[in-house]
């Protein structure tokens, strides 16, 4: 039976799945790559590999994902042969590469999500020309009141709306689905944040590649 | 109905006047906190006094709560806002009345970096505690900082990111400084959420300052220094 979570425990809580014994592999990833990592598992047959998530949320607190990783790393680290990281570096300033190398397992490449979903190598050169560029993905736009709205207090303070995106001049929703549903969705977030909308189909880029190279 | 009453601001005396605009400012009171300067200003209060003992308090209350995780960065937006408003009244009463000086900074956000707010309230926090501030704004390459400061008179660099793919932007330009002999004459600040003590060490910056009313305090320790090196 396929795995279903919904979002806002994935933003929340994460996933804290049954091991179903037949994994060797333990995905330990953000709570945002989730429905991701479900969709390229079943595409690809990849029932050596399981999943566990962390919250979402940490994307608001990047000092928290190392210690978040290491504890997770110790609890599951009997029960398979592989962990390997579902993060990008994800604001943790390189912290949370060294504490993989500590701990001896392997992460994502990249800065962040929205470079790996694009492509690390793509994302180096055109980001310099995007600084101005608000990014969303598929799970981003989902959960934008959770990530944009109340945390910068704009649904109590829409004043606000200014000071924190008045440097920037668009956003770029990062598509790795097509859905018209979730494209409705990005354009009310641009219209929230007064910036017009660039739609990218992105589909997983590099995360494909990487979880696919996982050594189990 | 509120069971408040409405205070009327021009009927406390001072020494309610004052604590009620560490209230205001405390709530973001844009408004409230205008017309506090005022009254005080038209009860002959020097710009100066009114300007440290209403505003600049008001926001090291603001400060310590948000570094207590009592406020948050919406609530502290909304107090710079409303300093920001008071400031507007003061600053050229300021120059005016002759307010002392403690020195002249440069600061801005780094090549590849548009993130500005961490920036702005140090820059409104350093004017308030008496430092002469020339705001660069955002996306600065080496040549910005180096230029200006070689224009003027400046004391201190300070400089912002918010990116950990922008942040070591911030070693190019003291590299630079260093490369051009300068970096001594200088004491310099950098900020930003992705930064800590050891990343400040690691590029040669003097100190990392983790939010503004640290900014303020390590500011003075230096130049406080410098006095006193020049007096020795």
């Amino acid at each position: 039976m396929a795995l279903t979570v919904d979002d806002n425990t994935l933003t929340e809580k994460g996933l804290n799945a049954p091991k179903d014994n037949l994994g060797r592999v333990l995905l330990l990833a953000c709570g945002a790559l989730a429905h991701e990592i479900l969709a390229l598992k079943r595409l690809n047959n990849w029932n050596h590999m399981e999943l566990q998530c962390l919250p979402a949320k940490y994307h608001l607190y990047p000092e928290k994902i190392p210690q978040a990783v290491e504890e997770a790393v110790h609890k599951y680290r009997d029960d398979y042969e592989t962990i390997f990281v579902v993060y990008a570096d994800c604001g943790t300033g390189g912290l949370l590469q060294a504490k993989c190398a500590e701990l001896g397992v392997e992460m994502v490449e990249g800065p962040h999500c929205y470079s790996f979903f694009e492509g690390n190598e793509v994302f180096a050169k055109t980001s310099e020309d995007e600084i101005t560029a608000f990014y969303l993905t598929d799970f981003l736009v989902k959960q934008f009141d959770a990530f944009v709205t109340r945390p910068m207090g704009l649904d109590r303070h829409p004043e606000l709306r200014d000071m924190y995106f008045g440097n920037y001049t668009k956003v770029v929703y990062q598509a790795q689905v097509n859905d018209p549903a979730l494209d409705t969705k990005a354009q009310e977030c641009a219209d929230k944040l007064g910036l017009p909308l660039e739609r990218r189909y992105t589909g997983y880029g590099d995360l494909e590649v990487t979880l696919r190279d996982i050594k189990a | 109905m509120s069971d408040e009453e409405d205070i009327i601001l021009s009927e406390l005396s001072d020494d309610e006047l004052v604590p009620q605009m560490h209230d205001d400012l405390y709530d973001g009171m844009k408004e409230e906190i205008e017309e506090g300067v005022n009254i005080l200003l038209e009860r002959g209060w020097m710009p100066y006094d009114v300007l440290t003992k209403a505003l600049v308090e008001g926001m090291r209350i603001v400060g310590i709560d948000f570094r207590d995780g009592i406020l948050f960065v919406p609530e502290v937006l909304l107090a710079a806002n409303a300093m920001k408003g008071g400031m507007a009244i003061l600053k050229p009463l300021l120059a005016e009345t002759g307010a002392p000086r403690l020195g002249n900074m440069v600061i801005g956000t780094v090549k590849g970096d548009i993130h500005d707010i961490g920036k702005n309230l140090v820059t409104m926090m350093m004017e308030g505690a008496g430092f002469e501030v020339k705001d660069l704004g955002i996306n600065n390459p080496v040549e910005n900082y180096i230029d200006e400061l070689e224009s003027g008179e400046y004391d201190i660099l300070g400089m912002s990111a918010l990116l950990t793919t922008t942040m070591p932007y911030m070693k190019v330009v003291i590299d630079t400084m260093v490369e051009k002999g300068m970096r001594d004459d200088y004491t310099v600040l950098v900020g930003g959420a992705p930064l800590n003590d050891e990343f400040g060490k690691a590029i040669g910056a003097d100190a990392y300052c983790r939010d503004a009313a640290v900014a303020v305090e390590t500011a003075k320790e230096f130049m406080a220094k410098k006095h006193n090196q020049l007096s020795a």
